[in-house]
């Protein structure tokens, strides 16, 4: 489960990355309110952008990172919260 | 009279940095935690616009419009990209997982933690040499740019050499006396001063010239291609390779890479994460809009001027004008200001320290700390003065050849499997191409469209997994530390 939602976020910051060029928009000169449209595109994108990433931020911060998640050959069982000892310069 | 109000508001700024940095010379400890770190104790408003304050180099209110100017608005869309998107996804993946591992092992540079993990002092010494060999010419740069500029603003009172001279030891008093801490108090009150004075801009020629829809219609008469999207300069191949290699290179710039250590808690990592794309929708718009606007309105820009002073000139009050042209100029200097931080700790922590001297008291460590913040600065210097080359080609430069580190090391971040002989090979590899891409022939400097720096990127990736899938780690590397026991608390 952990693995799925870790892929769901991958996919979504793939998603994020890939339109905020308007590629669809190539060549169009299309002008609202005295903006090219494809910049408009851009600043909504930013903003749906922001919104993402405060969703992540409260719902799935640590995804990846923190032990638990990341760790999975099993050499070391993971241990959130505790030091491993003796490591700590 | 404009020279001398310039001049004024250009040393009025210096002296209220000054009295902000005393301050922050007054409530720090003598340790090179703190000169470096502010003992990782900074909130989400400081830490979010010292990070932004360096980014915004001379690049965003000069060499960024002229381009615009030039070329088409599409910069804002890179820009956008790089540093709205790349950048925020990589300061969770890259900055908090840096965070985590600085706060349990106390890390202050990228090469301390690499070279911890992977039981290598050489590698330690590898990654600072690299990220020195980028940061000194980017650092010069912005000597050359402040020079430049106030030779022009005083047409030719204050010399290049003055100029350029005034400017690195005001930034070493600054840097010596003042640490991090102060470094990121000036940095917000400038990058909060700067968003507001450009919209401040963009209003008043707007309101002088008619509104956007004007300005763009007399864009459309002048330059009717800059409206479209893409274009010969902007090809898909070149928008991407740019965003993309600036945008991984920014996460290793190390006054960059070290502020992940810096974040006072984890929530100041969270919240600073979602405001990145509206900070650079903020900025980069109306900076690069007033760029491209200029090229259709009735503004004279002689070859080699900067546009966006020249528009402000024609448009705007001569003291308006001024606040900017200052404004962007205190935005080199705290660019600068950070990178010579961050190049001395580099330097003391990662070359002296392992290479020369092995232990050190705390108060001698703070020192050599600030002693390689004036032998930085005085080598930069030296260096603008015999060294002068185009803004853009030499920053492009650093932020691919940062770019190169990023992939290694996000692997090692991520990879159990990583050893230190492919994250070695990796580094090393990428950075030869990259480099023989530069200053050789035999390298070439675009394959399709994609950049060199791209292309380096993905041989450093190929490299450092293919050598560590073929080798094996060695006795002294510490391969669990980057996973185990993580946590925010």
């Amino acid at each position: 489960m952990a693995r799925l939602v870790l892929w769901g976020w991958i996919v979504v910051a793939i998603g994020l990355c890939a339109l905020t060029v308007p590629w669809f928009l190539w060549g169009d000169a299309t002008v609202v309110a005295g903006i090219p449209l494809w910049l408009w595109w851009h600043v909504g994108w930013m903003g749906l952008a922001a919104l993402v990433f405060r969703l992540f931020a409260r719902r799935a911060w640590g995804l990846g990172i923190e032990s638990g998640e990341g760790s999975s050959d099993g050499s070391t069982p993971p241990n959130a919260g505790v030091d491993p000892g003796g490591e700590r310069r | 009279m404009s020279v001398a109000l310039q001049l004024g508001i250009i040393v009025g700024y210096l002296l209220l940095a000054l009295a902000v940095g005393l301050v922050a010379y007054r409530t720090t400890d003598r340790t090179a935690e703190d000169f470096y770190l502010a003992s990782r104790s900074v909130g989400t408003v400081v830490l979010l616009f010292t990070t932004f304050a360096t980014l915004l180099s001379a690049f965003t209110f000069f060499a960024g419009p002229n381009i615009a100017y030039r070329e088409g608005p599409e910069w804002v869309l890179v820009m956008g990209l790089m540093d709205g998107i790349v950048f925020a996804i990589l300061w969770y993946v890259v900055g908090y997982k840096q965070w985590l591992l600085g706060r349990r092992y106390e890390y202050v540079t990228l090469g301390e933690m690499l070279g911890d993990r992977f039981g290598s002092r050489r590698l330690r010494g590898l990654v600072a040499g690299i990220s020195l060999l980028w940061l000194f010419p980017y650092v010069m740069l912005q000597q050359v740019g402040a020079g430049t500029a106030l030779q022009a603003l005083t047409d030719g009172a204050v010399p290049y050499a003055v100029g350029a001279g005034l400017i690195t030891a005001f930034m070493i008093l600054y840097v010596v006396v003042a640490g991090f801490r102060g470094i990121a108090w000036t940095d917000t009150l400038q990058g909060a001063f700067m968003l507001v004075t450009t919209w401040i801009a963009l209003a008043w020629v707007l309101a002088a010239v008619g509104g956007p829809g004007a300005a763009t219609a007399a864009l459309e008469a002048e330059a009717a291609d800059h409206l479209a999207l893409g274009g010969d300069f902007y090809t898909v191949q070149w928008m991407l390779s740019t965003a993309i290699t600036i945008g991984f290179g920014v996460a290793m710039f190390p006054q960059v890479n070290q502020r992940f250590f810096a974040a006072g808690s984890e929530a100041v990592l969270k919240r600073s994460f979602a405001l990145w794309p509206l900070l650079c929708v903020l900025l980069f718009v109306p900076s690069f809009l007033l760029g491209a606007w200029a090229r259709g309105l009735d503004v004279a820009i002689a070859e080699g001027e900067n546009v966006l002073p020249a528009v402000l000139a024609e448009y705007t009050p001569v003291w308006f004008a001024a606040l900017v042209i200052a404004g962007a100029m205190a935005a080199m200097m705290s660019s600068s200001d950070s990178m010579l931080l961050s190049g001395s700790s580099y330097f003391t922590r990662d070359l002296y320290r392992p290479f020369v001297e092995g232990s050190v008291s705390e108060r001698r460590e703070d020192l050599l700390a600030r002693l390689g913040v004036v032998g930085f600065a005085t080598a930069a210097f030296v260096g603008s003065l015999v060294q002068p080359a185009t803004l853009f080609e030499l920053g492009d430069a650093a932020f691919s050849g940062f770019a190169q580190l990023a992939l290694p090391v996000l692997v090692a971040l991520y990879w159990r499997r990583t050893t230190r002989a492919g994250i070695t090979a990796g580094i090393l590899a990428s950075q030869a191409f990259y480099l023989s891409s530069l200053f050789t022939a035999v390298v070439p400097s675009a394959y399709g469209g994609w950049t060199a720096g791209l292309v380096g990127m993905g041989l450093g990736l190929v490299v450092t997994v293919g050598v560590s899938a073929v080798t094996t780690p060695a006795a002294d590397e510490r391969r669990a530390i980057y996973f185990d026991g993580l946590g925010a608390d």
